[in-house]
């Protein structure tokens, strides 16, 4: 299983997510924003949290115009798997690979603790090492993670069983206490929580592990 | 050629910031504000031959996000 995480100006979760990836199994290769290409037989594109151009303009909005972004929508199109965590759902949210878009947080504050996420599926290859219904705990660290999407897609997103997980206690506002979503084949996962700090029993918990053991297993280059 | 991009959370769109502020204006006596919404503006320095559409490009491109946001551009001559 090959992995590639990309690195943005900005990025601060890039070396994490690659150990995650790592500890899972996976080799792992790191990508510079300014590369227009993935390496050779990449599986899996890790999209980093961070502050991606410091954030100017929007969340992820200077990141999404980037080469590096134009390879990983390609990559996606083909039906190549990805991961968005924090920054990089809002940056997936930006290059229209996932639907909706990132707001500023309800209660205007920066959060930074652990929290409870209900598996809302596992019907993905990020969550079929959990059973739907499981609470795990894992940290958030953001300003503007408050998930909002107009109604219909909202609709669609439940109809289609995209929610990956929901908020036990939602923090920030979300719209139907959403914090990740899938893409319509299922392969890219977009969520704000971070599971790559919840990878390591040296972090005060492992309950994020699973997001990353299952994809070691899959083969299926895009 | 000069253009102003005015960039604001569409109708319907939680505005937090927006919400703060107007409560801070209630609390300093200024009963008389409903509400408040926050937005941007851009103003852009232009080659002479832009047009507005190549502001409007410029717009669903990139400097607003169409999902949460409308915006309008204003052409300054």
């Amino acid at each position: 299983m090959k992995a590639a995480v990309v690195v943005f100006p900005g990025s601060n979760c890039d070396r994490d997510l690659a150990v995650a990836f790592e500890q899972a199994g996976c080799d792992v290769s790191m990508v510079w924003h300014k590369d227009s290409a993935l390496p050779e037989g990449i599986d899996i594109v890790g999209v980093p949290g961070g502050f991606s151009y410091g954030d100017y303009l929007r969340c992820g909005a200077i990141a999404a115009q980037s080469p590096i972004c134009q390879a990983v929508v390609d990559h996606a199109n083909r039906g190549g798997y990805a991961i968005g965590v924090c920054n990089g759902f809002q940056i997936l949210t930006e290059t229209g690979v996932l639907p909706g878009a990132l707001l500023r947080n309800a209660g205007l504050k920066y959060i930074c603790r652990t929290v409870d996420l209900e598996i809302a599926t596992a019907d993905s290859v990020f969550t079929d090492g959990y059973s739907a219904g499981d609470v795990i705990g894992v940290p958030i660290a953001h300003h503007d993670g408050n998930y909002y999407a107009d109604a219909e897609t909202v609709a669609a997103l439940q109809d289609q069983d995209r929610v990956a997980f929901r908020y036990v206690d939602n923090p920030n506002g979300s719209v139907a206490d959403i914090a990740g979503i899938l893409s319509e084949n299922r392969r890219v996962l977009g969520m704000m929580p971070h599971p790559e700090r919840a990878a390591d029993a040296g972090h005060g918990g492992t309950d994020g592990v699973a997001v990353f053991r299952a994809l070691a297993g899959l083969v299926t280059a895009a | 050629m000069k253009a102003r991009v005015h960039v604001m959370l569409k109708n319907g769109v939680l505005d937090p910031q927006g919400e703060a502020v107007r409560h801070a204006l209630g609390a300093m006596g200024f009963d008389k504000v409903d509400g408040v919404r926050q937005g941007k503006v851009i103003d852009l320095d232009l080659a002479d031959d832009a047009t507005e559409a190549d502001v409007t490009a410029m717009c669903e491109k990139l400097l607003a996000n169409t999902v949460i946001e409308s915006f309008s551009v204003e052409m300054q001559g």
